[in-house]
């Protein structure tokens, strides 16, 4: 059991709004109501006057962030509505609020756009004034070392090719700042036997965390304490520690449990600059509780996709050439995911020669960033039905041919064919299909009445995992094993996963063992951002080399009490002891003791040169205490964990009224090893539910005319409740150990969703005989325009996003 | 939402009180600094079992009044406007929306919210076991809620059929998403899954 479950159901444990301090005052934002423009004048007298109003903060408190940044507080560059401009303290969040209402904000309007293709149009709107896309820039610098950047640049494309693309052909003469390929594409189209093309659109949509992030800050003695809301933890200590202008060592960044991020708050965002500056200047701890409708605006969005891709097979249904055209919509902040959709198809595919050429235009919508495997997933939704129609064109099984082409150990992933540390897809399938029983089911009657069953399949694919990071343990002198843990809590457990793996070197009782994590204070390691699936690969890897350290620390000093070489120990049962004698040994605690006594590298006075410096202040902070394991993961080995996830979906379509149920669903999960069956089942239905809004529900809708959103309320968002999914789900695993994690696990929580959508994309298509959208998501009224034969929102070349 | 707490008398009830109610967040806009007396804002709530006095301003929600006024943070406020469910607490054992129940409707009125679920000897309730043996929460933001709403549930009907126990939790939203795993934990605190 994570020890945090408890708290989760009485209510005990503690978010960021639920912490209190004396003397705490409440900072509340007033925002943009428009998409675009610039701050002429504020007007805060009257707020200010107000009893109970403490301070007020703009742009002009913070460092200047001037485009591509994301400012915590707007002036110059007002991009999207929601976007906030200020921040208003007082003594409750109700005087912030009628103090901001006081507030006079005069605001100059600019043209805004919320279409990327009407911004690459010639003289089409742009975002900012400087220009449309995001450009990312790397330089080599002094020594080698790579100087990554941004800039905005104004792009522009023929109308010719903007039209193309619309009307689902390739927009020759385009220009493209990133592209890759590999292979002959020529030869490639040249050898196979069928070739489409197709258009697609994927339009994007927020996170809803269910927490509206939140931040509490006060100072102590030079020190900043920081409440937050946010996946991780020591990956937020150096980014937080600049936006306060502190050394990191003088943060302590609180955040024992975190209401929901799904990639949204992977990172410090721009967002907790203001509660940590807005406190010190004050001198009063702040509380900064944004509103559903702000989470909304600035907690984050996917990215959408305006795309084409042709794709070439041969008779025996090998993809031997793809061709790539992704257009992100980048929302205000540019940002998109068109090579992580491209990456999708070369696990999905294995394709022998390929061209990805992407761009990514600001739009004025909201602040795009990662949402559960960002490229990837929207690519699997919309990537599944034409892949359904290839097979059928070549009369192949629609898992045969993905069976045929995607990934296994020898292949391959992304533009540079970087390799896989293992991967299962055919397995996967295999299992999935006698799981979900698909050769039953698509020879079961599909019609009966109005209603049609379809069934689909899908794969989700994302990188699952990481290297490099800090282990840190200690054995104290009264036995018990302290595991610190610098991951994050988003709720997938994975901080008491990975524990085990220190708890399982150590051969230690798991009820022996305590988890020290959620505050800086506590001396915790180095650790990666809790976001990309990579904790469980990441830092079961990094608790296992601690443990090793902590097991060669122990063994010497056997040997040096005992007599013999470390080598002549081993351990068991809590104790390190002679392989020749058993009786001859230390528990666990005894050399506790004895490597406080010893001191040096045993107590931590010591520690390696190439762990990190967010690692070596938590080793001080508990050196001399015990005996300290401590080691950078240094495990040789190459290529990218993948995790990999095959999907199964049966539904039931009423022709009527275009609505259908999910009757079935069953996935199968190529992740490694599973290390906690019942939490593999959690993540497995939680984004199981992702995928249907992905697919099915969830996307945003502007007002072309005015640029204002649509759909801010969750009941218009439309992320799926209990009602709209099936409860009846059945979810396994390859169950193979990844060679190069001892404790043989791969992530797995974001291609659970992409699976998903994947096979339920592919079962509408199924439903209504192969007929593909090429959209995600498939709205209700999509299918019961298309069953009517109007065409209004189901013609999809127009590629219409954002709106509908 | 309690038949006797529609949204509409929940509505008039704001702007009897002279606050402005044009959209669900804005009531905290309201008149913060109204002139009514102490005497009249002083009240009496019945909060899992205990008799708990409160200053309470006329427009204030109870999600409000029990996470600032009483500390009772195992409240959630997800969205503050009766969408997500994650506030939802018993009134005379009916699950209700806190984040839409003005305050001052709830005098004589009996009020139980998470903390009030455990047994004095802090034995967990058997909806909040078997979320734990279902692994039911992932982020644990919206599960207050959750269990509020399988509580009175299963008060009121103590064996389910798994549409009842589907239909009964549908106001609560678990964007992290994993639903089954709270309807198979509705199902194992009603005796039906072993």
């Amino acid at each position: 059991m994570p020890p945090d479950i408890p708290g989760k159901v009485t209510g005990e444990i503690k978010y960021a709004e639920d912490y209190k301090r004396e003397g705490m005052i409440f900072a509340r934002l007033l925002t943009s109501p428009m998409p675009s423009g610039r701050v002429a004048n504020i007007d805060a007298s009257d707020a200010l006057r107000m009893d109970g109003v403490i301070g007020i903060m703009t742009a002009d408190d913070l460092p200047p962030s001037p485009p591509p940044g994301n400012p915590a507080l707007a002036s110059e560059y007002i991009t999207f509505v929601g976007q906030p401009i200020l921040a208003v303290a007082a003594v409750s969040e109700e005087i912030a609020e009628e103090a901001i209402s006081r507030i006079r904000v005069d605001i100059e309007r600019k043209d805004f756009v919320i279409d990327p293709l009407e911004s690459l149009a010639p003289g089409g709107p742009k975002a900012y004034p400087e220009g449309n896309v995001l450009l990312r820039t790397r330089e080599i610098g002094p020594g080698g070392t790579p100087i990554m950047s941004a800039e905005i640049k104004d792009i522009k494309w023929p109308q010719s090719a903007i039209d193309a693309l619309r009307e689902g052909k390739e927009p020759v003469g385009a220009e493209f700042p990133s592209e890759w390929a590999f292979g002959d594409l020529e030869a490639g189209f040249a050898q196979s036997t069928h070739i489409i093309e197709e258009p697609f659109v994927t339009i994007g949509y927020p996170h809803h965390s269910l927490e509206p992030r939140t931040s509490m800050a006060y100072w102590e003695n030079g020190k900043c304490y920081f409440h937050g809301s946010s996946q991780s933890q020591s990956a937020n200590d150096n980014g937080l520690a600049r936006m306060l202008n502190i050394d990191p060592a003088n943060l302590v960044f609180i955040n024992e449990a975190t209401g929901g991020g799904f990639g949204s708050k992977i990172g410090p965002y721009p967002y907790m600059a203001i509660s940590g500056n807005f406190s010190r200047m004050l001198n009063r701890p702040v509380q900064l509780r944004i509103t559903r409708e702000q989470e909304f605006y600035l907690g984050s969005a996917r990215s959408g996709m305006q795309g084409w891709i042709k794709i070439g097979v041969k008779d025996n249904g090998k993809v031997a050439a793809v061709d790539l055209v992704i257009v992100n919509d980048g929302g205000s902040t540019g940002g998109g995911s068109g090579s992580s959709s491209a990456q999708h198809v070369t696990i999905a595919y294995q394709p022998e020669s390929m061209r990805f050429r992407g761009i990514s235009v600001y739009t004025n919508t909201t602040p795009r960033g990662a949402q559960r495997g960002p490229g990837q997933n929207e690519m699997a939704a919309v990537l599944a039905p034409i892949s359904d129609k290839i097979a059928t064109s070549i009369n192949m099984d629609r898992v045969a041919f993905r069976r045929v082409n995607v990934a296994d150990s020898d292949g391959f992933q992304g533009g540079s064919r970087g390799p896989l540390t293992s991967a299962f897809g055919r397995e996967a399938l295999d299992q999935g299909a006698r799981l979900f029983g698909w050769d039953e089911k698509i020879n079961q009657p599909k019609r009966n009445g109005s209603k049609v069953r379809g069934v689909g399949v899908g794969i989700g694919y994302h990188g699952a995992g990481g290297r490099g990071y800090d282990g840190l343990v200690r054995i104290a002198p009264d036995g018990k094993l302290h595991i610190h843990s610098g991951v994050g809590n988003l709720g997938t457990y994975s901080y008491a996963g990975t524990s085990r793996a220190a708890a399982e070197a150590l051969q230690v009782e798991w009820d022996n063992c305590e988890i020290h994590r959620g505050r800086t204070d506590n001396h915790l390691p180095h650790s990666s951002g809790q976001g990309g699936s990579n904790t469980m690969f990441t830092h079961g890897r990094a608790n296992w080399v601690a443990a090793q350290d902590a097991i060669t620390k122990l063994k010497e000093i056997a040997a040096s009490e005992l007599g013999g070489s470390p080598e002549d120990f081993e351990i068991g049962g809590e104790r390190v002891f002679k392989s020749s004698d058993s009786t001859q040994g230390l528990s666990y605690a005894e050399a506790a003791q004895k490597a406080i006594e010893m001191g040096g590298k045993y107590s931590g006075m010591e520690y390696p040169d190439d762990i990190n410096p967010i690692t070596q202040r938590a080793v001080q902070g508990i050196q001399g205490t015990g005996l300290v394991g401590v080691s950078k993961d240094k495990i040789p080995g190459q290529g990218q964990p993948p995790g990999i996830q095959v999907g199964f979906c049966e539904i039931e379509m009423d022709l009527d009224t275009g609505k259908y149920e999910i009757l079935n669903y069953a996935a199968v999960a190529d992740c490694g090893t599973v290390v906690h069956p019942k939490n593999f089942e959690n993540a497995m239905r939680g984004g199981a539910v992702w995928g249907v809004g992905l697919a099915g529900l969830e996307r945003h809708v502007y007002d072309p005319q005015n640029g204002l959103p649509a759909n801010v309320g969750l009941y218009q968002s439309k992320p799926p409740t209990y009602l709209d999914i099936s409860t009846d789900t059945n979810m396994s695993a390859v169950n193979i150990p990844d060679p190069q994690n001892p404790i043989g696990a791969r992530g797995i929580g974001e291609p659970t969703q992409g699976a998903s959508a994947a096979a339920l994309a592919s079962a509408i298509a199924d439903a209504l005989d192969g007929h593909v959208f090429n959209t995600a998501p498939v709205t209700t009224d999509m299918i019961i325009n298309h069953l009517a034969g109007n065409t209004y929102s189901t013609q999809t070349p127009n590629l219409k996003t954002n709106t509908f | 939402m309690n038949s006797r707490l529609t949204r509409r008398r929940f509505i008039k009830g704001v702007i009897f009180s002279g606050a402005a109610a044009s959209t669900g967040a804005s009531f905290y806009l309201a008149n913060a600094q109204s002139g009514q007396s102490s005497a009249e804002r002083l009240v009496t709530l019945n909060i899992n079992g205990r008799n708990r006095p409160v200053d309470v301003l006329p427009q204030e929600t109870l999600a409000h009044t029990l996470r600032y006024k009483l500390d009772l943070t195992g409240t959630k406020l997800g969205c503050n406007r009766g969408e997500c469910g994650a506030c939802t607490v018993l009134i005379d054992e009916v699950p209700n929306y806190s984040c839409s129940v003005l305050t001052h409707n709830v005098k004589g009125k009996t009020v139980t919210t998470i903390e009030g679920i455990k047994a004095a000897d802090g034995t967990l309730h058997a909806v909040q076991q078997a979320f734990i043996d279902e692994n039911s929460p992932q982020c644990g933001f919206c599960t207050p809620g959750q269990v509020m709403s399988a509580v009175a549930l299963l008060r009121s009907n103590p064996r389910p059929t798994r549409k009842e126990a589907l239909q009964a939790m549908s106001g609560n939203l678990y964007r992290c998403g994993a639903y089954e795993h709270y309807l198979n934990g509705v199902m194992r605190a009603s005796g039906q899954l072993a």
